[in-house]
């Protein structure tokens, strides 16, 4: 009885583990969801990439329409890097109508994209990477066969006003891994909107 | 000559919290004016050491599971009206959304609890101030007395409100 408590109790431990996501430093899984253009992508299909900057983000929110043109301008800056930008929408579109696959193809048509735009469908990506709102930065490097997760958090330190940022944390972040350095810092923090599940 | 400038600001800081603090206890219609204020303004509020037990929402008029919950923390305010408990609602709208979405919800759903309106885009300055246990996403509300608090990334009912704002009375 004692033993059959512990092991629920480990379980108990691991699932929280789990339940709490990627920290920097961990390896990130890979996936394969459908793009915008109706194709599916992962990861292993960017030969020449360095790593990525996986960004869960969606239609609706507004800190997330807030950053879409910062996001494409470090998509523009940063792909021929080697660091290509991966958006993900992880919102169910039950709860969320306005982030539906429909909705997110005349979002990226109409804001013109440069980067795949993914649906999470069924949700089971980011709950892996421990993304709980929207937009939030998973920026991974290729360490040989792996993903290893080097940065977590938002873009900037001003969501309201791109033109009064004084902290650009993704791009510095992106900066100092293209110099073979560790971002500093690796972990930030940002308002937004919850992932709807 | 910058500590001058901190005191000056400090006094003004404490001026503006009295009054907020007056302005829920006055009967006149409450929220025709809401105060917008920097995190440094704010902080007081989460950190009063009195018997009230405060319940500080963070929310944004375009979030939908807040304005959900709002009703709840709104009938929370009216039972609670005669003991020690302060309801704040802190709206996360953008700053440019005051006088176009904040104030005409406020007045149209008739919110009566205090609100506040935090203009602090830098928000990973001051997430961890609120709750090192907070992410950052909204709804999220953190119910303090004194040194007793606890924080909830997440919606809460009448019936959760009510448990945990009972259990620190």
């Amino acid at each position: 009885m004692k033993k059959l408590l512990n092991i629920l109790i480990l379980l108990f431990i691991v699932s929280l583990a789990f339940a709490g996501g990627y920290e920097v430093g961990d390896k990130a899984t890979d996936f394969k969801l459908r793009n915008v253009d109706g194709n599916y992508v992962s990861l292993a299909d960017f030969d020449n990439a360095n790593g990525f900057i996986v960004i869960f983000t969606c239609n609706h929110c507004p800190y997330a329409i807030a950053y879409e043109d910062r996001i494409i301008a470090i998509d523009k800056k940063y792909r021929d890097e080697g660091y290509p930008v991966i958006a993900i929408n992880p919102n169910d579109p039950q709860i969320q109508p306005e982030d539906s696959y429909k909705k997110m193809q005349e979002r990226a048509k109409d804001k013109g994209f440069t980067f795949p735009y993914l649906f999470d469908d069924g949700q089971k990506i980011y709950p892996q990477y421990g993304a709980t709102r929207t937009p939030h930065v998973f920026l991974l490097k290729k360490e040989s066969e792996d993903l290893v997760v080097k940065y977590i958090g938002t873009i900037d330190n001003n969501y309201a006003d791109a033109s009064k940022v004084t902290e650009n944390y993704l791009e510095d972040a992106i900066d100092a891994l293209i110099a073979g350095k560790d971002p500093n810092p690796n972990f930030t923090k940002a308002i937004g909107c919850t992932i709807k599940k | 000559m910058k500590i001058k400038n901190f005191g000056k600001r400090t006094i003004f800081t404490n001026i503006g919290i009295i009054a907020i603090l007056f302005m829920g206890s006055c009967n006149s219609p409450v929220n025709e004016k809401i105060p917008v204020l920097t995190f440094g303004q704010l902080e007081p509020l989460l950190r009063m050491n009195n018997d009230t037990v405060y319940v500080i929402n963070f929310w944004a008029t375009w979030c939908k599971p807040c304005i959900k919950e709002m009703p709840d923390f709104e009938k929370l305010n009216a039972n609670y009206k005669n003991k020690p408990v302060k309801v704040i609602l802190v709206s996360l709208d953008f700053p440019d959304k005051h006088e176009s979405d904040l104030i005409p919800f406020i007045q149209k759903e008739n919110i009566r609890s205090e609100v506040i309106h935090l203009n602090d885009p830098d928000a990973n300055e001051w997430i961890d101030k609120v709750s090192p246990f907070w992410s950052g996403s909204i709804p999220a509300t953190l119910v303090y007395k004194g040194n007793s608090s606890e924080f909830h990334e997440k919606s809460l009912t009448y019936e959760e409100l009510k448990t945990i704002v009972e259990s620190k009375i």
